[in-house]
């Protein structure tokens, strides 16, 4: 659980690590939304003429079996590949600050479904789960969203439920309680506020994975359908060329495990800053 | 069936499989089938689903016990090295490569690992199932985020246990190091790892989805993918019960392993 008594320094200086990887991300992100207004070759651009081009500076990532522009579709992709990784993240925390707040203040049945719930969806593989969602609903970016946050929701309802447990003893409530607040009052202005911190740590911690869950699920074309680009389904469109444009398995796949790889430096110094233990779900 | 089907053919296999039935009875069909340990036939081969699924299992299982055996070692010395070094050029760089290996995503790393290891240095058959020589790639592109994540959680634990005060007591009283290391931090280290390990064979089964496609291994993973690609629901389906009663099995066994390991769980539990 979070704790702030630490030294001074330490603090600035994990805050000044975790900048790094947070600039890079947020770097990254900007240009691929910004990609449209980028000199940029049309990422869905079909040219016959130039098949499988090796990087050169025309095309500084080649071009893939339909002569498209590599360079412009990663850039493209990681509209969909980060975006939907975030919006999952929002979905989750939204779901889950919510439900555990009101699981962990009220109590009794509400809390006992919400917790059997949360340990029945934790029971499934958290993979096969998102794959067996998005088979029986349409493919696309939203189904990929629900069937992320469907599995994502849990953890962050627990951790909060369980913050609020030990909130809801504090003599602060108590007090407000006794000035005559609502339930209602208490739980949104005095409780909430304090869980907020800890779900925006959580879901910093979270969305490296839920990335390549978006990723995974788009290579297996369970994700945005074609012509969209994303990271997952271009390295599985090209797979059958990877001996004679690697490249275009290699771009996609270079972007996404560094976009990951930022994603959990993140995760892994904030999870130090607020100790956070190493846990499962 | 194909697009030129008679109407005649189409007819007598929608009343094959109750396709006019409402939704709900056909549920409930499914359900009647699933409580006689039948899990339908596949639309497109027709063969039972639960003996396919016989068929396939060992090759996921063999699978899934070499990537333990290559990711209970690794994860276990490199953890253990991780803490003790905590701080220091080599616990960093292997804290730095155990979160790379979380970051990569399994279909790209299999990928690369199948360019350089089978169609570049033609040292391994890129595809197919077989003896060692066919399992050695996918068990270790199915290890690396295994290993990652072991050595991370060795190293939380035995990192707690350094700081423990009994440590300081065993050396006041003159016990070798090598015994502290074994008898003291190893054995009170090993609850944790043993659920990794248990939590992550149940993962492997399942996350074998995208490693057997690749390397075309004929296992329960290849298995599922191919139903998702045909929309072929009864092996979907099937593939998914299988695989989560796998992993909720795996899940107890492991929590059941717990009370043989550790005396102290025993202890809370006739509290009760």
């Amino acid at each position: 659980m979070p704790k702030t008594g630490k030294g001074k320094d330490k603090i600035f200086s994990g805050d000044f690590k975790i900048l790094l990887p947070v600039l890079a991300i947020v770097l990254l992100f900007t240009c691929s939304l910004l990609s449209p207004l980028l000199p940029l070759h049309d990422p869905d651009r079909i040219d016959l003429d130039s098949l499988r081009t090796p990087p050169a500076w025309d095309h500084p990532f080649g071009t893939d079996s339909k002569g498209r522009d590599v360079f412009s579709r990663v850039l493209y992709g990681g509209r969909i590949s980060i975006g939907v990784a975030v919006a999952a993240a929002l979905v989750s925390t939204v779901i889950g600050f919510s439900v555990g707040l009101a699981a962990g203040y009220f109590g009794g049945r509400f809390d006992t479904i919400v917790m059997s719930a949360v340990d029945f969806i934790l029971s499934f593989p958290s993979l096969l789960l998102a794959i067996a969602i998005s088979v029986i609903l349409p493919p696309g970016i939203y189904t990929v969203m629900l069937a992320i946050s469907i599995v994502g929701w849990t953890s962050f309802a627990r951790l909060i439920r369980g913050h609020v447990l030990t909130l809801k003893d504090m003599s602060f409530v108590d007090a407000a309680r006794a000035v005559g607040c609502s339930d209602l009052r208490i739980l949104v202005l005095h409780i909430a506020p304090l869980c907020i911190p800890l779900s925006l740590v959580m879901m910093g911690i979270k969305l490296g994975g839920f990335m390549l869950t978006e990723a995974t699920l788009s290579f297996l074309g369970l994700g945005a359908q074609p012509p969209t680009p994303t990271w997952g389904s271009m390295i599985s469109a090209n797979r059958a060329y990877i001996l004679t444009a690697p490249w275009t398995v290699l771009f996609p796949g270079l972007a996404l495990s560094i976009t990951a790889f930022c994603f959990n430096i993140a995760g892994e110094l904030l999870k130090e800053k607020y100790e956070f233990r190493d846990s499962r779900g | 069936m194909g697009e030129r089907a008679s109407p005649e053919a189409i007819e007598s296999i929608r009343r094959e499989i109750g396709a006019d039935s409402g939704a709900i009875q056909q549920y409930i069909g499914y359900l009647k089938l699933l409580a006689q340990g039948d899990f339908g036939r596949s639309y497109y081969t027709n063969r039972s689903v639960l003996s396919d699924i016989a068929l396939k299992f060992p090759n996921t299982m063999k699978l899934a016990l070499a990537a333990m055996l290559i990711t209970v070692p690794f994860g276990i010395i490199l953890g253990f090295l991780s803490a003790y070094k905590a701080g220091r050029p080599v616990g960093k760089i292997i804290d730095t490569l155990s979160l790379a290996g979380l970051s990569i995503p399994v279909f790209w790393s299999a990928i690369i690992i199948m360019i350089i290891f089978s169609l570049k240095l033609k040292l391994f058959p890129p595809s197919g199932t077989g003896g060692i020589r066919f399992l050695v790639l996918p068990a270790f592109v199915l290890s690396v985020p295994a290993i990652s994540t072991l050595i991370r959680i060795t190293r939380t634990t035995v990192s707690d246990i350094l700081r423990m005060p009994y440590l300081n007591t065993a050396r006041a009283k003159g016990v070798p190091p090598l015994k502290i290391h074994i008898n003291h931090v190893l054995k009170n280290a090993i609850i944790p790892i043993v659920t990794i390990i248990g939590l992550d064979f149940g993962s492997y089964l399942n996350g074998a989805v995208v490693t057997e496609t690749i390397f075309g291994w004929d296992g329960i993973g290849r298995f599922t993918m191919e139903g998702i690609i045909k929309r072929d629901y009864p092996v979907i389906m099937g593939c998914i019960i299988v695989g989560t009663a796998v992993f909720v099995i795996v899940n107890l066994v492991t929590d059941l392993l717990y009370h043989s390991l550790d005396p102290r769980i025993r202890l809370h539990a006739e509290d009760r």
